[in-house]
């Protein structure tokens, strides 16, 4: 492999962030990053960039300005519409080569956690996967990678500190974007299209869920556990959703069951949410569940088990059967 | 065909216990297992060799009791497994790892390597995409489902919302979830073979071509600096009430925070 030693450290400034899109729309956990690594940049008086690749997408660039991007680099062409690892890979690995900043951000998403290895594999430096705090340590210029490793019940606080860049990804929801200032000036600067790098990977075809209302967007989430009791009762929730415009979430037991299709699965292994509100309907609370749970302001839980590990994280606590409650509850707000 | 599938021996995390006086993870007594989505890619490897015949290679990195994870490989049909292991390679983190494995896996044929999409001790998901970068092999991650046609593979690739059917040339790693099918159990013919018979190669750092600054926690760039588990939250308020009066509260709620 081709080793760096000794890489002069001096050598990297700025922060990028690999702007996520797809039918050119960004992604918003792209938008959130931004935010983020603008207040890091203050604090290591330096600027964000935005990485923009993709095709016919012009329209984005002022949109991650006001966002909060100082500069976005744009490549575009048609190569570059469908995301792929390698193409997207080897594309952000020359861009970080040219201009040596000294952290990457890249959004938790499927396709950011299956890059981001790509690119620090190559570029032989560090990476900490799923970051819940990025902190700056102002003495060393070094960020402060804080993240839940085994399955959250153990926090750690990773650093690398003789390799540039310093890479994180970050899950959806972990930040929040800043206000949008359209009228925020930046630079955008169109790249030169190089040959196009070889695919290896071809798409056939793909498949689009249907959700209703996207889990990673809603306000107000209705979340299923096993305590629901059968599929058939999961429509007490649906429609509680329903009639507060909320979505609908559960625990990977009621996606294991074949009760609801894995895109609506919280947790670990699941999605991030971060609702105002988050109604639990006969949920355990384990870890690995709650470790999807974003600081969310009001969680709500029923459960018919008064020692479910679950009041201990929800602010309202109800001891009793959700398939009486919902109903009630739902007829209460008609 | 010759597929090498990747196996980390992991602490089944769900009976994971914290220390109550210094906070840390007990570990004594923590049934160890094969990493839950290292064991649906073992087995989409075996369903491909009882479908059209492969060489099943398991390959696991860790301390001399990671032997017992390729044993049960070996029970549930896998051809051969190495142990790659030394103190040296100790401390590594998924550069480290992911390099010492690609040094492994380069003394070996392949033309299809399956990782975990995941680990669920370390949880990164790095490991698999950076053994492809390192042995300059495409990779299709988070695979759902796998289908083997001569050279080609088709795979169902999962995402948050959606998902791809993508197509490659083999040779190829793939990064396979917990989906992708129910794991069969140990075979009683094998298991006597496996633990008495069948040998579990040792691979220790004079065997691979490694660099030593690639390598264990020297050669890794990342250092945890600090851990700690997360402070408890102060629990809310729990109300044991008719239901009735439960939804009431719900609402009123519901209400002070301006959602209805
Ligand atoms: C590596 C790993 C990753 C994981 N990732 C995830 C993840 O991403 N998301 C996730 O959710 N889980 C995940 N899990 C699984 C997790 O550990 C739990 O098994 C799961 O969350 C339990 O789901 P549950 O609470 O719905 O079911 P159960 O644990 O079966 O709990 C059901 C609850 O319902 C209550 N109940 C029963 N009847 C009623 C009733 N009539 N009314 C009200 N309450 C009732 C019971 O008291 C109980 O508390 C993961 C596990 C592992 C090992
Ligand atoms: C609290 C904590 C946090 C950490 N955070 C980071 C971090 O952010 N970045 C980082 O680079 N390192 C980190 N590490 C180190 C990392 O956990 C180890 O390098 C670990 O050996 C591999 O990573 P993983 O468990 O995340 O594996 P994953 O990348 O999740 O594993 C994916 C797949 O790779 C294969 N695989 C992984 N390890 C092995 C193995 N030893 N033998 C065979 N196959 C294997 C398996 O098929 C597995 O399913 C952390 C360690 C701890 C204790």
């Amino acid at each position: 492999f081709d080793v760096v030693e000794n890489v002069d450290i001096s050598n990297y400034e700025g922060i990028f962030v690999f702007a996520e899109q797809r039918y050119g729309k960004l992604k918003t956990v792209s938008l959130e990053l931004i935010g983020k690594a603008k207040s890091l940049a203050q604090e290591l008086n330096t600027s964000v960039t935005a990485v923009l690749l993709g095709h016919s997408i012009d329209n984005l660039s002022k949109e991650l300005i006001a966002y909060g991007a100082d500069k976005v680099l744009v490549m575009d062409a048609p190569w570059l519409n469908d995301f792929n690892d390698h193409v997207y890979g080897e594309v952000m690995v020359k861009l970080i080569k040219d201009y040596k900043p000294e952290i990457v951000l890249i959004g938790a998403t499927s396709n950011g956690r299956s890059l981001a290895p790509h690119i620090s594999s190559s570029l032989r430096t560090g990476l900490t996967a799923d970051c819940t705090v990025l902190d700056i340590d102002k003495e060393e210029r070094l960020l402060l990678q804080t993240r839940p490793a085994f399955g959250g019940n153990l926090m750690a606080t990773i650093v690398c500190e003789n390799h540039r860049p310093q890479m994180s990804t970050v899950r959806p929801k972990v930040f929040k974007p800043l206000e949008p200032d359209y009228s925020r000036e930046g630079i955008i600067n169109i790249l030169p299209i190089p040959t196009p790098v070889e695919r290896f990977v071809e798409k056939i075809k793909n498949i689009d869920n249907n959700e209703t209302i996207s889990l990673a967007d809603a306000d107000i989430i209705v979340s299923v556990g096993k305590g629901i009791g059968s599929a058939k009762n999961i429509q007490l929730a649906k429609d509680l959703a329903d009639v507060l415009g909320g979505a609908l979430g559960a625990s990977r037991s009621v996606v294991d069951s074949g009760w609801i299709p894995y895109s609506q699965q919280i947790g670990q292994t699941g999605k991030t949410v971060a609702p105002k509100i988050y109604i639990a309907c006969g949920i355990s609370g384990a870890i690995q569940h709650i470790a999807g749970l974003a600081d969310i302001e009001t969680i709500v839980a029923i459960n018919i088990d008064p020692d479910a590990p679950i009041f201990k994280v929800a602010h309202y606590g109800i001891v009793g059967d959700c398939r009486e409650i919902l109903p009630m509850l739902i007829k209460k707000i008609k | 065909m010759n597929i090498v599938v990747c196996i980390k021996q992991v602490p089944d995390t769900t009976e994971v216990k914290l220390d109550p006086k210094t906070g840390t993870l007990i570990r004594d007594g923590v049934p160890s297992i094969i990493n839950p989505d290292d064991k649906a890619g073992l087995e989409a490897a075996l369903r491909l060799k009882d479908e059209k015949g492969a060489h099943v290679t398991v390959v696991s990195m860790g301390p001399p009791q990671a032997d017992l994870a390729l044993r049960e490989a070996l029970s549930m049909g896998a051809d051969e497994a190495i142990l790659v292991t030394d103190r040296a390679f100790g401390g590594a983190d998924t550069w480290a790892t992911s390099s010492t494995l690609a040094a492994a896996l380069n003394k070996l044929d392949y033309d299809l390597i399956v990782t975990g999409r995941q680990a669920i001790d370390g949880d990164t998901a790095q490991v698999g995409p950076q053994i492809a970068e390192h042995l300059k092999l495409p990779n299709i991650s988070y695979a759902e489902e796998i289908k083997v046609d001569g050279d080609t593979i088709v795979v169902k690739r999962q995402y948050e919302d959606r998902y791809d059917l993508l197509k490659a040339k083999l040779p190829i790693l793939i990064t396979a979830l917990a989906e992708l099918n129910k794991p069969r159990y140990m075979k009683p013919g094998l298991i006597f073979d496996a633990y008495r018979e069948k040998e579990v190669k040792i691979w220790t750092l004079k065997d691979l071509d490694v660099d030593m600054s690639n390598i264990g926690l020297k050669g890794s760039p990342t250092k945890v600096k600090k851990s700690f588990t997360k402070g408890a939250k102060q629990a809310g308020k729990v109300y044991n009430v008719d239901p009735q009066e439960s939804a009431e509260i719900i609402v009123n709620k519901m209400k002070e925070k301006f959602i209805l």
